[in-house]
């Protein structure tokens, strides 16, 4: 939600520990700007490092913001998203989409990676959607899924 | 940890999950209040599925922390003014 009406979408970034999580971070940022929304990712420092290194002239990669900053700016009512895409493979990642979803006017969805990724689905118990798979190094079955989700993403924002 | 940091907390749990912090606040600590996901505490938000709680115990304040890659903490340090802004809230 900006000024000129422009779609936006909060990406939200946890520990980097798990690899696939910064090359789909990449994948939905391009897929974000192909249907016009202009992505902002929020993450822990070495995520948002691990994009720079990944994007030096920063063709994919736009605005970057500190988690806390962006939670700031929401709580704060100075700014929210339409869409918001979080990034989970631990209870922290739970614990950041449940605040999303409280504090955010945007539709949340959970993006469940990792080797716990169906167990740790188990665990939402708020409204979102939610996207998992169990991908760790390869990132094609979480690819896979977030490819059907974004067609009714961009749809229905 | 920046301001919380400075604070010097005293860990009480380490690296659990955000509903065992809620638990042990809960059970282990007289006086608690519910906030809702991103109160913020000396520079640090209160992250979490609600109910979240935080606790207050003679001058000190009891609440999570939740770090991206270590899970949650329930950490100890002194309340200040936050513990008049804490219980001016129903508990």
């Amino acid at each position: 939600m900006t000024e000129k009406n422009e779609k936006t979408a909060l990406i939200l970034l946890g520990c980097p520990q798990v690899p696939v999580q910064t090359s789909m971070a990449l994948y939905l940022v391009h897929g974000l700007k192909e249907h016009g929304i202009r992505p902002v990712i929020a993450g822990t420092v070495a995520a948002r490092k691990l994009m720079e290194v990944a994007d030096p002239d920063r063709y994919y990669v736009s605005e970057m913001t500190d988690l806390d900053a962006a939670i700031d700016e929401i709580t704060g009512k100075e700014r929210d998203f339409d869409l918001c895409f979080v990034f989970i493979h631990n209870d922290s990642g739970i614990a950041y989409a449940g605040t999303m979803a409280y504090i955010s006017k945007a539709r949340v969805y959970a993006l469940l990676f990792g080797e716990h990724a169906q167990d740790l689905a188990g665990e939402i118990e708020f409204p979102c959607e939610v996207v998992a798979a169990k991908a760790v190094h390869n990132p094609m079955p979480l690819k896979r899924k977030l490819d059907k989700v974004m067609q009714w993403a961009v749809s229905k924002r | 940890m920046g301001c919380l940091e400075a604070l010097k907390p005293e860990i009480i749990l380490s690296q659990t999950t955000f509903k065992e912090a809620r638990e042990y606040i809960k059970k282990n600590v007289r006086e608690y209040y519910e906030v809702e996901p991103g109160y913020k505490i000396h520079d640090v938000h209160i992250i979490g599925v609600p109910p979240l709680y935080v606790g207050i115990e003679g001058e000190d304040l009891i609440f999570p922390y939740t770090k991206p890659c270590h899970g949650t903490f329930v950490v100890k340090v002194p309340g200040g003014e936050e513990l008049a802004r804490l219980r001016a809230r129903k508990k």
